[in-house]
């Protein structure tokens, strides 16, 4: 007999990161064999996978249902046009800085939201984003209610030529996504994930072994609060336009974001990019349909989470065992794996 | 000074219509621990049948109410047995996910029947009556929304307190095992709850629709003010729902007196420094 060894890497996760590797290559040279608007949709699939990557871990791990995610995305592409417009940043700086500001916005904000708890929490999230939204639309600077474009300018300083300011946003949604995946991959890796990944199972049980719950979970929402203004600022970056009520969308920027997550399976880390890459499948083929396709789209989210509450990966996951970011320890008596945590 | 004693009196009774919006959403917290994100959608939804029946028979909006609230208390009975109940359980995400999908499909059913564009409840001459009250001019509507309100939250304390309905309802949100235990069928009385709170429903969006003109996509607004003077008043208390609606309603109107823009902002502000400096709310219930 010899001593059981444990590994969290397995045959299906190597070659699911070689593969991912390939892809990512592949994706990284679309400038060069993709049209303008292949191009388009695959940034706005990035910034969407991003966003769905984040909420995730906040509801999935963190349990942290927030229905008010929008407030980061308006609050960063405001910082984007505030940031470029009156401070003279370079958008790209800009995007970057108003990540840093809106992690410094979020610490207040949570230590007022998280004194509601579970489905009180969710909604206290909507009212802090209709905050952002109303004080946002006082600011005439920036448009008032009405809204702003950004100056030529400045979109010029990105690249003086269109395709090489396509090419550039592409790569900096592409690069989101990149690091939206990567930074929740190494932080569910390391000792905070496991505390994570410990109060997902149970919040008695972690807090008994000693974690700081709220600690946690506040290091995980000031986190999301970054990346999702970092994601906001590409977004309108994307759009060149802004205004209170398309910045600050419950639809645009939750509601599909939270479709996204429970079709493809809430607290995996797979789950978000089967559920983007549906999401956009559904979207491209009835979108036509208008509020039909909205109605649907709430109606397959109903049946998942009645019927398959952990969603398509959690199904594919339970049939064939597999895990393709390799996160849980797998212990291994004499070649036979068994799943660990 | 005449001008802030009557923003001050508009707040207060508008805060009626803020009561109407939150007893529902309370009632069914207090018995089910449901947090129905559609909500202002079924507001809405019930102001949409209202203007349906007005249209087609021709009647007056509170007489509408006679088909309003039995079909906004069939659906909310329907919407529990049928959806809900499966959704409920020591999870919180299911409920909130399945009624935020239910939100979805409201607003854009709307959307597909009605379109996009304001409709208004005719009221006639209610709308613009008013009396005079210490040389106030107050209006008949704004004062009888709130005498609705006071109304129907005394109602359903008496449901709740004194009937054996109500008893059952206790005895649920106490605990659904053991009521289970002394024959009471959990999921008949959430489906009871539901409809009991679709019914007040009814009544806030009868209101909301004589008052303001309203479209598929003011839902949410509702909602937050509906959660907004719950927890101002603090969780499972009744009347402390119409102390926070009334708060919500004068923070508000205050606001909108000091600069249009503020209205709103004024209503979350005041959620906020409550939840800050009392975060069970001002009147939480006390446990006898």
């Amino acid at each position: 007999m010899s001593a059981p060894a444990v590994t969290r890497a397995t045959r299906a996760s190597r070659i699911a990161m070689l593969v991912a590797a390939l892809v990512l290559a592949m994706l990284a040279l679309a400038p060069w064999w993709a049209g303008r608007a292949d191009m388009r949709l695959m940034g706005e699939i990035y910034l969407y996978l991003s966003l769905a990557c984040l909420w995730n871990l906040m509801a999935g791990y963190a349990g942290l249902v927030s229905v008010g995610q929008q407030a980061y995305v308006g609050f960063g592409g405001y910082m984007l046009f505030a940031l470029t417009v009156f401070g003279g940043l370079h958008p790209i700086a800009a995007i970057a800085a108003a990540g840093g500001l809106a992690a410094a916005v979020s610490v207040p904000v949570a230590t007022l939201i998280f004194r509601l708890k579970g489905a009180y929490f969710a909604i206290g999230t909507w009212v802090a984003a209709e905050v952002f939204r109303l004080s946002f639309a006082q600011v005439s600077a920036l448009g008032g209610g009405s809204g702003s474009s950004l100056p030529v300018g400045i979109v010029r300083s990105l690249s003086s030529s269109r395709s090489g300011r396509e090419a550039l946003s592409y790569w900096l949604a592409l690069g989101a996504a990149v690091v939206v995946i990567g930074t929740i991959y190494l932080f569910l890796r390391s000792r905070r994930g496991l505390a994570l990944t410990a109060i997902r199972d149970s919040e008695a049980a972690a807090s008994g072994l000693g974690i700081d719950i709220w600690r946690t979970k506040l290091e995980v929402y000031v986190v999301t609060s970054a990346l999702t203004a970092v994601v906001g600022g590409l977004i309108f970056l994307q759009k060149l336009r802004i205004s209170p009520d398309a910045a600050f969308s419950v639809n645009d920027w939750t509601a599909f974001v939270i479709f996204i997550v429970v079709i493809g399976g809430i607290g995996t880390l797979e789950g978000p990019i089967i559920g983007t890459l549906v999401f956009f499948a559904i979207r491209e083929t009835l979108a036509d349909f208008g509020t039909i396709y909205l109605m649907i789209l709430g109606a397959v989210a109903i049946v998942v989470m009645l019927k398959a509450p952990k969603g398509i990966w959690g199904l594919i996951r339970d049939r064939y065992d597999l895990e393709l970011f390799p996160l849980s320890y797998r212990v291994h008596y004499e070649g036979k794996g068994r799943k660990g945590s | 000074m005449i001008e802030w004693v009557n923003a001050l009196v508009q707040g207060v009774l508008l805060g009626g219509l803020y009561a109407l919006f939150a007893a529902g959403l309370s009632l069914i917290f207090g018995v089910m621990r449901l947090v129905n994100i559609a909500h202002g959608d079924l507001i809405v939804l019930a102001a949409y049948i209202g203007l349906s029946t007005t249209m087609v028979l021709g009647v007056h909006p509170f007489v509408a109410l006679l088909i309003v609230m039995p079909v906004m208390a069939a659906i909310g009975y329907a919407l529990q047995r049928g959806l809900l109940n499966q959704a409920l359980g020591d999870d919180i995400l299911p409920p909130l996910l399945v009624t935020f999908g239910l939100s979805v499909i409201i607003q854009n059913a709307l959307l597909e029947g009605y379109s996009a564009d304001p409709q208004k409840l005719n009221g006639g001459v209610i709308e613009t009556a008013s009396i005079s009250l210490g040389g106030l001019a107050v209006g008949i509507l704004p004062l009888l929304t709130f005498a609705i309100a006071v109304a129907v939250i005394a109602v359903l304390q008496w449901v709740f307190y004194s009937t054996g309905l109500g008893r059952g309802f206790r005895a649920v949100s106490d605990n659904q095992e053991i009521a289970q235990l002394m024959g009471l069928n959990k999921a008949h009385v959430f489906g009871l709850a539901m409809a009991l709170a679709l019914a007040v429903t009814a009544i806030a969006g009868i209101l909301l629709g004589v008052r303001t003109s309203f479209d598929p996509a003011i839902g949410g607004g509702r909602l937050i003010f509906g959660f907004e003077a719950v927890i101002i008043g603090g969780l499972g208390n009744l009347w402390g729902t119409l102390a926070g609606g009334v708060i919500l309603g004068v923070a508000q109107t205050l606001g909108a007196k000091i600069d249009p823009g503020w209205q709103l902002l004024a209503g979350h502000v005041a959620f906020l420094v409550v939840l800050a400096v009392r975060p069970n709310g001002l009147f939480p219930r006390v446990e006898h």
